[in-house]
């Protein structure tokens, strides 16, 4: 770079530099700080690690979004395949219902699953009528896991087929040519083929999950996800250092499965180049 | 090494698609053990789809079979047929390493790691590609890439070795170069192999037999011998080689032409008047230069006409010479002689040249 274009950069630099700073650098600057300010100071943070409700709250937060994120990736590889495969009458529209949820809000997809299976539900009227016991599960944590499913096909379904389209299908005559199963050719070829974009949505839909909080507000008050805790200790307990605290803890978890994912996603990609 | 290859009988096959398209016509063939036929046909003639079903990627139509030294493997899918498969675009495994794609097909047969490596180790320095083991398969060249689907197919010791355009994706010198041993390897291995093809030159040099094939039919089968002096159509005479096809009338046993008229020998079957067409392969014209203006064609036979292009190819000049007949005629002349476009020349067509029925 020539020396003199230096100044002339920095100006160009400077409205992304103003706004990243104002939205993001002093908030989260200040969102440290009040955690330092708390009635514990910097000792707020292994509160959420030594105080079993949050700590409960966190793990259980974690092992939904994992949860969500595995059965989402499974699902979403077999079917984003097999609609790249197979062309039948009405799969545009199979795809168009798939992708759906995209345009729903957490808020509209509590309240679906409120109606699927809440208290006046589909699902309670179905096995009420079965086995004479109504079945309830949208008021917690399985309601939840049904919901982000819901919302998380969209995102990770597009991209697996984006891959699935790319796939030589040679290359899994050829395993096949040599002796291998089909599972065997599912595993050797096509999951590492599709490794990459399991992983870099697999990761999207971790985060979100993670961070969602319309859903889970809508379906209960008492489900003890990250986001909820955060919301009810600010504005219920007004206990200001401890949701500043574990605000940030939710960020640096995310931002670590994220990064994990960019470099996994990073050397797959150039492996299968 | 490898056994000795499996005789493949091809019985009725036939391939519709589900649109309804008809890919190949009922095909009836036999492939001797250790044989090496070869697929030729312009793309869509129906070569692939054929190689396809001798390997179970593909099912022919109902009545159609496939029977593999005289057991019918008609249903069994292509991981059960025992067979080599190598493709035009190498279809490596991108994940595993050149060691790993080699030994691939001996870790699904359960083979132990001992006995793998060997194995892989063996044809790596078979295809001499043993420096190149832990390499991944992006940093390879084409044609090591090839040399490493070869290794891969070879190493489970099929019976069958088939071949779709291996070398299509190559440059011409490496073309060549892998031609040279993938024959080497056929010879020795004694397998028997399909290879599919568009390229005559590669049909001729690699095929104990050649069956040409046109939409979706064969149109000769053949040595490449037969395929070449006696075509037995015109589709297979203008796919294998240049053919100088001219047309004239017939009278007094002679084809006349502008240049000049051509003895009509041999042959019974050529009427002896009304219009005809002859071929013949351009190594058939001997090309004398002509220095006087006032020069005559030979009396018993021979054309003149004018050099348009002349090119040096080293071992043989290719000419092209309009004027002797209605269109132009591919010659090719010893390099020794030096020729200019506008150089008059006179042509005489060896005994070969073959009655000829447009088609």
């Amino acid at each position: 770079m020539d020396r003199r274009d230096t100044p002339f950069l920095i100006l160009l630099a400077l409205p992304a530099v103003i706004v990243f700073s104002a939205f993001f650098l002093l908030p989260l600057a200040r969102l440290v700080m009040v955690v330092g300010e708390g009635r514990d100071g910097l000792a707020t943070y292994a509160v959420v690690l030594t105080h079993p409700r949050y700590l409960e709250s966190l793990v259980a937060t974690m092992v939904l979004s994992a949860g969500v994120t595995a059965v989402t990736l499974a699902l979403c590889g077999v079917v984003g395949v097999f609609l790249t495969r197979n062309r039948f009458f009405g799969q545009r529209l199979v795809v168009a219902m798939l992708t759906l949820p995209l345009s729903f809000p957490g808020v509209v997809v509590g309240f679906m699953i409120i109606m699927l299976a809440g208290r006046q539900g589909l699902i309670g009227d179905l096995t009420q009528a079965l086995t004479g016991n109504r079945l309830v599960f949208a008021y917690s944590m399985a309601g939840l896991f049904v919901a982000y499913v819901y919302f998380s096909i969209p995102r990770v379904i597009l991209t697996v087929m984006a891959a699935a389209e790319k796939l030589d299908r040679r290359v899994e005559e050829a395993a096949r040519s040599l002796g291998a199963s089909t599972w065997r050719v599912t595993r050797d070829v096509i999951i590492p083929g599709l490794a990459p974009a399991l992983v870099s949505s697999g990761a999207i839909c971790f985060a979100t999950a993670m961070g969602a909080f319309g859903t889970a507000f809508t379906l209960a008050t008492r489900i003890d996800v990250l986001p909820m805790v955060i919301y009810t200790e600010f504005t219920l307990n007004a206990n200001i250092a401890v949701a500043a605290s574990l605000s940030i803890v939710l960020g640096i978890i995310t931002w670590v499965a994220l990064a994990i994912a960019r470099s996994l996603a990073g050397t797959t990609v150039s492996a299968a180049a | 090494m490898t056994g000795p290859g499996l005789d493949i009988r091809l019985v009725a096959c036939a391939k519709t698609f589900t649109d309804g398209t008809r890919a190949l016509e009922p095909l009836d063939l036999d492939i001797a053990a250790g044989e090496t036929v070869v697929f030729l046909g312009p793309s869509g003639c129906g070569k692939t789809t054929t190689l396809r079903i001798i390997a179970g990627l593909e099912r022919p139509d109902p009545g159609g079979r496939v029977v593999f030294a005289g057991r019918d493997v008609t249903p069994l899918p292509v991981e059960k047929r025992d067979i080599g498969m190598v493709f035009q675009s190498y279809a490596l495994f991108p994940n595993m390493d050149v060691a790993g794609n080699v030994g691939y097909g001996l870790k699904v047969r359960r083979i132990p790691a001992v006995d793998r490596r060997r194995r892989v180790a063996e044809m790596l320095e078979m295809m001499h590609i043993t420096e190149l083991a832990a390499r991944s398969v992006d940093q390879l060249s084409g044609g090591q890439k090839q040399r490493v689907a070869l290794a891969r197919a070879l190493a489970v010791r099929p019976r069958v070795l088939l071949l779709d355009e291996p070398l299509t994706a190559l440059d011409a010198k490496l073309r060549e170069e892998l031609r040279i041993e993938i024959d080497r390897l056929l010879r020795n291995l004694g397998i028997t192999a399909v290879y599919v093809t568009h390229d005559q030159a590669e049909a001729m040099a690699l095929g104990d037999r050649i069956v040409v094939m046109e939409r979706g039919r064969v149109a000769q089968v053949g040595t490449p011998r037969e395929v070449y002096l006696s075509p037995a159509n015109p589709f297979v005479a203008r796919f294998i080689g240049t053919l100088n096809v001219v047309s004239g009338e017939a009278a007094d046993g002679h084809l006349h032409l502008p240049g000049g008229r051509l003895a009509l020998n041999g042959a019974g079957s050529i009427p002896a008047s009304g219009r005809l067409s002859v071929a013949f392969r351009p190594e058939a014209v001997a090309v004398i230069p002509l220095i006087n203006p006032g020069d005559q064609p030979h009396p018993d036979g021979g054309l003149i006409g004018t050099v348009t292009a002349a090119f040096f190819l080293g071992d043989h000049i290719r000419l092209v010479i309009d004027g002797a007949g209605e269109s132009a005629i591919v010659a090719l002349a010893p390099n020794h002689h030096r020729f200019t476009p506008g150089d008059r020349v006179h042509l005489a067509v060896d005994g070969g040249a073959m009655p000829f029925a447009e088609g």
